[in-house]
C-alpha cells in the first residue's frame, strides 16, 4: 500500500502541476490581453462568472464524451477551471499599476516592451500570483476527483478504501491529500508575502 | 450652587482600561435647567469623555453624576439614554433607514403609537427646517452633510429629552452651513428649554453658543463662567491664551458674531 | 441530451432531492454560523481562531473529508449533510464578520447613545446593514455546496450525483452528461437568484466603496 500511496501522490502532484502550467501559460497572456482590450475583458469577466459557478465535477464529466478517459482529459478539465482566476488576477494587477508610473517610465525613454518587462510586470506580480495561488489550491483539491475519469491520483486510494470497506487506503489517501492541499495553501501564502515585500 | 441643577457632576473621574491616568479627574460642575454649556478644549482634554459619562457610554471610576437629582448610575443605561438626546460629529444616521425612521428611532424604542410618531417626525423635520414632504422618505445617502446633521439633531430631540448631549456636531460641515446650524440650534433649544451640553474644540463656536463656557485641559476643568466673565477675567494664563482674551480685535469680532447669532438673548 | 428527454421526471426528482439536501444543510449551517460570526466580530482573537480552523476544513478536498465521514456515519445523505455544514462555515462566518465590521462605527455609537441595547443594536442596525455581505457568503456557500452534494451520488445518497456515478458504472454517457448539465444549470440558477436578492438587500442604496 505504501508504494501505491507514494506513486499516487506523485501522480496527483504531476496532474495538478501539468494543469497549472497549461492554465498559467494560457491565463497570463489572456490577462494581459484583457488589461489592454476592454472587449476581451468583458468576455473574460462573463466567462469567469460562469466558470467560477460551475462545479468542477460537472466540468470533468462534460469533457468526458469529448476527450474520453485518462490523464489528458483530466489535465484539460483542471486547466480549464484554473484559467479564470489566473487571467482575472493578471488583468487586475496590470490595471492597478498607477498611470503616473507608466508615464514616468515612458519619460525615461523606455520602449513599450521595456516598460512592460521592467515596470508593469514586477508591479503586477503580487496580484497576478494571488490568482495562481487560488488556482493551485483549487486544482490540488479538484485533482482528487480525477480518479472518476481514470486519471489516478490520491482519489484512487480514497475510492478504493470506500469500495472495499478497507479503512487503511481511505485514511492514507484522505490525510495525504488534505496535507498536500494545506501545504500548497501555506506555501502559496508564504510566496505571496515574499512577493509583496519590496 | 443651587439645588435645582438639571445636571450635576460631583468629583466625577473616569479612566480608560489600560491607561495610566484619568481621562477626566475630579470634575465638579452644575448645569442649570435650560442652560447651554459648552465644553471647550483641545483634542484629548477629556471633553468628549465627560460628555459620554452622562449617558454612561463611559463609566465613572469615582464620583457621581446626577440628572434632575437622581444618580445616573442608579438608572439602567438603556432607559437612561432614551431620555437623553445624543448627536455626534459623524452623525451616524442609520444608512438602511429612511430619514423618518431615523428620527423615529427613540420614540419607537419607547413604544409610542405609530400615529404619534408620524406626527412627531414631521414636527421635528419642520423644526430643523427640512420640508417633511420632501425629506421624510429619503435615505441618508441622498443627504448633504448639513442636511444629515439636521436630521441628526431632529433624531436627538425626538423623544423630548430633558438633556441634549452634542459632541462636535457641526465639526464636519462647511463654515456657512455651520453658522446657519448654530443659529438654528440656539433658537431650537431656547424654544424647547432643553438643557444642552455641547463639546467643541472651536473657540469661535464656543464663544458664540455658550451660556456658560467650561474650559478643559488634561482631564480637568481649567476655568468656567459666562463668556463675558472668562473674557474679562480668565481663570488662568491657559484660558487667557486659548480665548485670545487680550486681543481687542478678536474680542470685538467674537462679540459681534455672538450678538448677531443670538439676537437679544 | 437524450437522457434528459427520456427521463425528465427522474432528473427533476433528483434535482429536487439535491436542492432539498443543500437547502437543509444551508439552513443548519447558517444557524451555526450566524452566532459564531457575531461572536467572532465581537472578539477579534476568537474570530482569528475560528476562521483559521474553518479555513483548514475548507482547504481539505471534499472527497477526502466525505470518505472519512462515511467511515464514521455510514453511507447515505447523512455524512454529506455533515460535510456540507462543515464546509460552509468558513464562507458563512467570514462574511458575517466582514459584514458586521463593515458597519460604520458612528452608527453603532449613535445606536448605543440613543438607547438601543446591545441586542437591539445588533438586530436593528448591524445585521440589516451586513445583510448584503452575508447574502454574498450564502451565495458562495450554496454554489460550493451544490458541487459537493454531487458526491452524495457516490456514497449512496440522493441528488443529481446519482446520475453521474450510476452513469459511470453503467457506461451510460448520456446519463453522466445529463447529470452534469443539470448540476451546472442548478449552480448557475442559484447563483443568479442570490445575486438578485443581494441587489435588493439594501433599501438605502449601498454607499460607494
Amino acid at each position: 500500500m505504501w508504494p501505491d500511496l507514494l506513486a499516487h501522490t506523485l501522480q496527483h502532484v504531476k496532474l495538478a502541476l501539468a494543469a497549472l502550467a497549461v492554465a498559467t501559460t494560457l491565463g497570463l497572456p489572456l490577462g494581459v490581453l484583457a488589461a489592454t482590450q476592454p472587449r476581451v475583458r468583458g468576455l473574460l469577466l462573463s466567462l469567469t462568472g460562469v466558470g467560477r459557478t460551475l462545479p468542477s465535477i460537472a466540468v470533468l464529466m462534460l469533457l468526458l464524451p469529448v476527450l474520453g478517459v485518462g490523464t489528458a482529459p483530466a489535465v484539460a478539465a483542471l486547466a480549464l477551471l484554473a484559467i479564470p482566476p489566473i487571467a482575472i488576477n493578471a488583468d487586475v494587477g496590470i490595471r492597478g499599476v498607477p498611470l503616473a508610473v507608466l508615464e514616468a517610465a515612458g519619460g525615461l525613454g523606455m520602449t513599450a516592451t521595456q516598460r512592460f518587462a521592467r515596470v508593469v510586470a514586477p508591479l503586477a506580480a503580487p496580484v497576478a500570483f494571488a490568482g495562481i495561488r487560488t488556482a493551485a489550491t483549487e486544482t490540488i483539491a479538484s485533482a482528487t476527483l480525477a480518479t472518476f475519469v481514470g486519471a489516478g491520483g490520491l482519489g484512487d486510494d480514497i475510492v478504493r478504501g470506500l469500495q472495499t470497506g478497507n479503512p487503511a487506503p481511505l485514511y492514507a489517501g484522505a490525510v495525504t491529500v488534505a496535507l498536500l492541499a494545506l501545504a500548497v495553501e501555506l506555501l502559496g501564502a508564504r510566496i505571496g508575502r515574499a512577493l509583496e515585500a519590496p | 450652587m443651587n439645588g435645582g441643577a438639571a445636571l450635576r457632576f460631583v468629583a466625577a473621574s473616569a479612566r480608560y482600561p489600560g491607561a495610566d491616568r484619568d481621562a477626566i479627574a475630579e470634575i465638579d460642575l452644575d448645569v442649570a435647567p435650560g442652560e447651554f454649556v459648552v465644553l471647550l478644549g483641545p483634542s484629548g482634554c477629556g471633553k468628549s469623555t465627560l460628555l459620554r459619562t452622562v449617558n454612561r457610554l463611559v463609566a465613572l471610576a469615582r464620583g457621581r453624576i446626577e440628572l434632575d437629582g437622581a444618580d445616573v448610575a442608579a438608572t439602567d443605561p438603556v432607559t437612561l439614554r432614551r431620555g437623553i438626546g445624543y448627536a455626534i460629529q459623524a452623525v451616524g444616521l442609520f444608512a438602511h433607514m429612511s430619514v423618518a425612521r431615523n428620527v423615529a428611532v427613540v420614540p419607537s424604542l419607547l413604544g409610542w403609537e405609530p400615529a404619534r410618531i408620524a406626527a412627531r417626525v414631521d414636527e421635528l423635520l419642520a423644526l430643523v427646517r427640512l420640508d417633511p414632504a420632501r425629506y421624510r422618505d429619503r435615505f441618508p445617502r441622498a443627504l448633504s452633510g448639513g442636511e444629515a446633521q439636521r436630521v441628526g439633531v431632529a433624531r436627538a430631540l425626538a423623544a423630548e429629552p430633558r438633556v441634549l448631549l452634542m459632541d462636535e456636531p457641526f465639526g464636519a460641515v462647511d463654515a456657512i452651513v455651520r453658522t446657519e446650524l448654530q443659529r438654528e440650534l440656539i433658537d431650537i433649544v431656547a424654544r424647547l428649554g432643553t438643557t444642552t451640553l455641547f463639546v467643541t474644540h472651536d473657540v469661535e463656536e464656543a464663544l458664540r453658543l455658550a451660556d456658560r463656557l467650561v474650559v478643559m485641559r488634561d482631564g480637568r476643568i481649567e476655568g468656567q463662567g459666562t463668556v463675558e466673565e472668562l473674557l474679562e477675567a480668565p481663570a488662568s494664563p491657559y484660558v487667557r491664551a486659548l480665548l485670545r482674551a487680550d486681543d481687542p480685535i478678536d474680542r470685538a469680532y467674537f462679540e459681534h458674531a455672538r450678538s448677531a447669532l443670538r439676537g437679544s438673548r | 441530451m437524450s437522457y434528459l428527454h427520456t427521463h425528465l421526471a427522474r432528473v427533476l426528482a433528483l434535482a429536487g432531492a439535491h436542492v432539498a439536501l443543500v437547502a437543509l444543510a444551508l439552513i443548519a449551517a447558517g444557524a451555526v454560523a450566524l452566532p459564531l460570526g457575531v461572536a467572532a466580530a465581537r472578539r477579534p482573537r476568537l474570530g482569528a481562531w475560528l476562521l483559521g480552523g474553518f479555513g483548514v476544513v475548507y482547504t481539505i478536498p471534499s472527497l477526502a473529508l466525505l470518505a472519512v465521514l462515511v467511515r464514521f456515519f455510514g453511507l447515505g445523505d447523512g455524512p454529506v449533510f455533515i460535510a456540507l455544514v462543515a464546509y460552509a462555515q468558513f464562507m458563512l462566518v467570514r462574511n458575517v464578520v466582514v459584514g458586521i465590521n463593515g458597519v460604520d462605527r458612528a452608527q453603532i455609537d449613535a445606536a448605543r447613545g440613543l438607547g438601543m441595547s446591545a441586542r437591539q443594536t445588533l438586530v436593528r442596525v448591524e445585521l440589516p446593514q451586513a445583510l448584503g455581505v452575508m447574502l454574498g457568503g450564502v451565495r458562495v456557500a450554496a454554489i460550493a455546496m451544490i458541487a459537493i452534494a454531487t458526491l452524495a451520488g457516490y456514497v449512496g445518497g440522493s441528488g443529481l450525483g446519482v446520475l453521474i456515478f450510476n452513469g459511470l458504472t453503467l457506461h451510460n454517457q448520456s446519463m453522466v452528461v445529463a447529470g452534469s448539465l443539470a448540476i451546472a444549470a442548478l449552480a448557475i440558477l442559484v447563483d443568479g437568484g442570490f445575486r438578485l436578492l443581494e441587489a435588493r438587500s439594501f433599501p438605502g442604496g449601498r454607499a460607494s466603496a
